[in-house]
This record gives C-alpha cells, structure tokens and sequence, in this order.
C-alpha cells in the first residue's frame, strides 16, 4: 500500500460536503488532526457529527471533499487497503454498538479472531487486560444487555482499543451518563492518548468532558466549521452562540 | 388524477424494490462461495433455523396429518375406498402440505426473526461496528443465514413429513385397526421418486426466499426502531406470499415430467 505522508496530519478533511436526500448536513467543513492531539468537536444535535467521523472511516461516502487518513485518500482505497487503515483507526460508536448476541468477552475477542494473529492463552489474556484497563474485569462472561449504559460505552472502548488503534475516533462517549462515570471515561480517554499516544476526534456536547481532554476545539454551525481554537480561546469568543456552548 | 400518481408511485417503488432484491440477490451469490467461509455463525445460525424450529414443526405437522385423515376418511369410505386412506394422505402430505406448511411456519417464525434481528443489529449501529473490524457484514450475517435458512428448511420438511405420517397413522387407527408394518407398505406403495424429490427442491427453494427476504427486509431496513417491526413484519407477507407463487410454479413444472 503507499503510504505517502504528504503532512504529519493524522486525518485531514477538505472541503466535505454531504446531503441526505434534501437535507445538507455539512457543507463545506474543513479539519485537520495533528499527529498525538485530542480534537474536540462541538455541534448542536443534528448538526452532522456523526456523519462527519462516519465519513472518515469510510462508513458513508461523501458528496464531495477529501478525506486523508495517515496520507492515504479513504474513498480511492480498495476493500483490502481499506481494511488495513481501518484495523488503525478505532471508533467508538454513539451507542456502543456491542454484539447483542455474543457476551462481553467474545465481543472482545471478535476483532481479534478476525485478525488470526492471536489464540489460545493470548488471547485471552489480552481481553482481560484490555476489560481491566476500562475497570470492567467482573462483567467478562454477561451478556450486553445485562449492563448498564455507562458499562456498555466502557466495554465498546475496550473492544476498540483492544486493536491498539493509532487514532481513535471517539462518538460522545460521555453522553447519558452521570458526572462521575462522564470524568472517568474523560481520564480515561486522556489516560490513553498519554499511554499509546494515540491521535483523537472527540466528538460531545458535554462540556466537562471538553474541559478535560481537548487540546483544541472546532464547533461546526450550519454544516461549516465555525470556530477552532482552545478551550480557553472559545469560552471568551465573541460569538455568543459559541459562548453559549461553555456556559 | 390522485387515484393515477398513486398507482404510478406504487409501481415505481415496487420495481425499485425488485431492483434492489436483484442487487442483494447477486452480491450473495458473489460471495456464497469466496473464502474465508464463516462456519461458527453458519453452525449456530442453522441450530437456531432447526433444532429450535423443530417442536413447532413438528406439532403443527402432527395435527396436519391426523385432521387430513379424519377428514378424508368419510369420502373414501362413500366411494368405498377406505384402504386407500393412507397412501392418498402420504401423497397430499408429502407434495404439497407437509413443505408447505412447514415453508409457511418458518416463514414466521424464521423469517420475521431474522429480519427483526438484522433490522435492530441495524439500529444500533453493530452491522458498521463489524465493518470497522474489517469484518465482511454481509458475508458474516447475511450469507450464513441464508445458507442456514436453505439447508434446514428441507430437513424440517422431512422431519415434519414423518411426523404427519404418524398422526395419520394414528387417525386411521381410531376407526379401523391396522398395523404399522401395513400402513408403511400401504405408504411406501404410493409413493415413488417423483413425488419426494420435487418436494424436497421445491423446499429448497422456500427455505432459499424465506432466507432471502428476511435478511433483504433487515438489512435494508431504515434507521428506528420502528424500522425493525416493520422489517420483521414485512419479511413474514412477502415471504408468505413468495412460498405460495413458488409452489405454483413448482406444480406446473412438476407436471411437465409426469
Ligand atoms: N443514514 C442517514 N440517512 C439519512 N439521513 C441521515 C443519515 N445519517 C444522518 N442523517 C441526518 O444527518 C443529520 C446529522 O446527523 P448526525 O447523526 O450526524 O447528527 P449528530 O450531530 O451526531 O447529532 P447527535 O448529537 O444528536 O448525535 C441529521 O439530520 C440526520 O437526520
Ligand atoms: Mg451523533
């Protein structure tokens, strides 16, 4: 696969653009991830958030604009060097997404199974530690349904990281929950973006949880990205919608 | 004029629909049959369409038998025909009712299921979380099932057959008093070649679209909850009605060879 690294940005989007149907969701949005960097995005509900990290890991197609990944365009890529990008990018979906049918740990094991690398012993240690990591030991043999939300978020970042992704790609993981898990899943993302050095796009509207990991913070409005700076920077803008974010 | 752009939009969507079934159609045949093949989930997908389907089937199948005797015996005893009870109730039993009966359970019971499962699977975003993982969801779920839902259907159509002939069996021996050495010999005698295998085919074939259509109904359903009862509802009445044109057509090429 070429691998040609015109930047040191991680991901970088240009000039994306997508509608459903009549809708336009985002159109003309613009970011770039720095390679180590926690990235914020803050939108209203409804504003595209979703659609946008769906976007650049090749879950939806866009309209129109680019989208870098490690220097590699994701909707030029073919099935398997899609595959191998995506095996270094983690998502953690709004809902967590764990397979109902399976338990928690053979919801672990399954992007590892896939992967053919590890078996046996290995395996499973590695999805205690990676239960561990998340403070989820107890839970490994339940089924999805048997956890509360806050579990589910925690065990759906287990079965990401579990990967070792070089970027993660984070879908309001805090959303739902009570302060006390929401700063624990807010170190928690710290925690790993320290330990693995891993580059993030988080993506929230609780304001804790941006205080507390975001080296720097774009709002997306009306389908644009209309503010990017640091925390510090946008809770004293000038805009007062953008203010009204940090209040 | 409303009454003409309702037809036409009824019409329009109807053959984008069969559009879309051909197109889902043909990327399961683009994969049935490419490696990695995925045997665990093919295994406990085809225990799930079975062993689980078989109490139903077998109990719907019993009474199926034994109320068709019952009530083709006061006929034959008119025409004076009695002892052709069992072989007239073996051949309706195993041409048409026994894989039609079963097709039309499983048709509920299998095909809403699976369109109600892969339909939430949906919803909660697991058929992305598999793609992420460099999973092949289709292959993963959608090729297992529809492989599972062709190889049991003809297995439980065997399995309800027998049961039928049992309670036929015992139909016929409330009134009368015959052994069942004779009523096999009696069974057997009907039958020949051309009356199992086309059955068994044609089983295929419903358990193939009862297969086909839950998974199509899941896997395109639209984002809500509320998509997932109506993908599961809608895979029951298209699958339903599928087994009955299926069985049409089966009727008239059987009728070609004999
Ligand atoms: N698959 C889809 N088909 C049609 N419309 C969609 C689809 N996905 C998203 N949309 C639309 O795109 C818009 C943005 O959705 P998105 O899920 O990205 O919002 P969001 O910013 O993540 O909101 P929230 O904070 O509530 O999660 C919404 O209006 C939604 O209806
Ligand atoms: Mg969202």
């Amino acid at each position: 696969m070429e691998t040609v690294k015109t930047n040191n940005y991680e991901v970088e989007v240009k000039n994306l653009q997508i509608s459903f149907g009549k809708d336009d969701v985002l159109t003309d949005l613009s970011l770039s991830l720095k390679k180590g960097e926690n990235l914020v995005v803050l939108g209203k509900s409804g504003s595209g958030k979703s659609v946008l990290i769906k976007c650049i890991i090749g879950l939806i197609d866009p309209d129109e604009g680019t989208i870098m990944v490690q220097g590699n365009n994701i909707s030029e890529q073919d099935d398997n060097n899609l595959n191998l990008i995506r095996s270094k990018v983690g998502f953690l979906f709004q809902s967590a997404a764990l397979y109902d049918s399976m338990t928690v740990r053979e919801n672990l094991e399954f992007p590892l199974r896939r992967q053919n690398t590890v078996k046996g012993k290995k395996l499973t240690s590695l999805v205690e530690d990676a239960l561990e990591n998340v403070g989820l030991s107890d839970v490994i043999d339940k089924m999805p349904s048997e956890l509360s939300g806050g579990m589910r978020k925690r065990v759906g970042l287990a079965r990401t990281l579990i990967l070792k992704p070089e970027i993660m790609l984070y879908d309001e993981p805090t959303t739902g929950l009570d302060p006390i898990t929401s700063t624990e899943i807010s170190s928690l993302i710290v925690h790993i973006q320290k330990k693995y050095k891993t580059s993030s796009i988080i993506i929230t509207h609780d304001i804790a949880c941006t205080k507390n990991v975001a080296d720097r913070i774009i709002v997306i409005r009306d389908g644009v990205c209309a503010a990017e700076g640091t925390y510090k920077e946008l809770e004293n803008s000038g805009d007062p919608w953008i203010r009204s974010f940090f209040e | 004029m409303n009454q003409a752009n309702t037809t036409v939009v009824a019409f329009r969507n109807f053959f984008q629909e069969v559009g879309q079934l051909t197109s889902f159609l043909v990327k399961f045949f683009k994969q049935v049959f490419v490696p990695p093949y995925e045997f665990d989930e093919f295994a406990k997908q085809s225990f799930i369409v079975g062993y689980k389907s078989l109490p139903l089937v077998g109990i719907t199948g019993f009474i199926m038998g034994l109320v068709l005797t019952i009530q083709l015996r006061p006929t034959l005893v008119d025409f004076g025909a009695e002892s052709w009870l069992p072989a007239m109730v073996a051949l309706s039993i195993i041409r048409e009712i026994g894989p039609v009966i079963t097709a039309l359970i499983c048709a509920g019971k299998v095909g809403s299921g699976i369109g109600a499962e892969i339909a939430s699977m949906k919803v909660t975003e697991q058929i992305d979380a598999m793609e992420v993982s460099g999973i092949n969801p289709f292959k993963y779920i959608v090729v297992t099932r529809i492989v599972a839902t062709t190889l049991m259907i003809p297995l439980l159509v065997i399995f309800s057959d027998f049961i039928a002939l049992m309670g036929s069996f015992l139909a016929v021996n409330i009134k009368s008093d015959v052994s069942i050495t004779l009523f096999i010999t009696q069974v057997f005698d009907s039958l020949d070649f051309m009356d199992v295998i086309p059955s068994l085919i044609k089983a295929l074939f419903f358990g193939f679209f009862i297969g086909l259509i839950g998974c199509y109904k899941g896997y395109t359903s639209s984002n809500g909850t509320e998509g997932v009862g109506a993908s599961a509802n809608s895979a029951v009445v298209v699958a339903s009605l599928l087994v009955f044109i299926i069985d049409m057509i089966a009727a008239q090429i059987t009728s070609l060879f004999t």
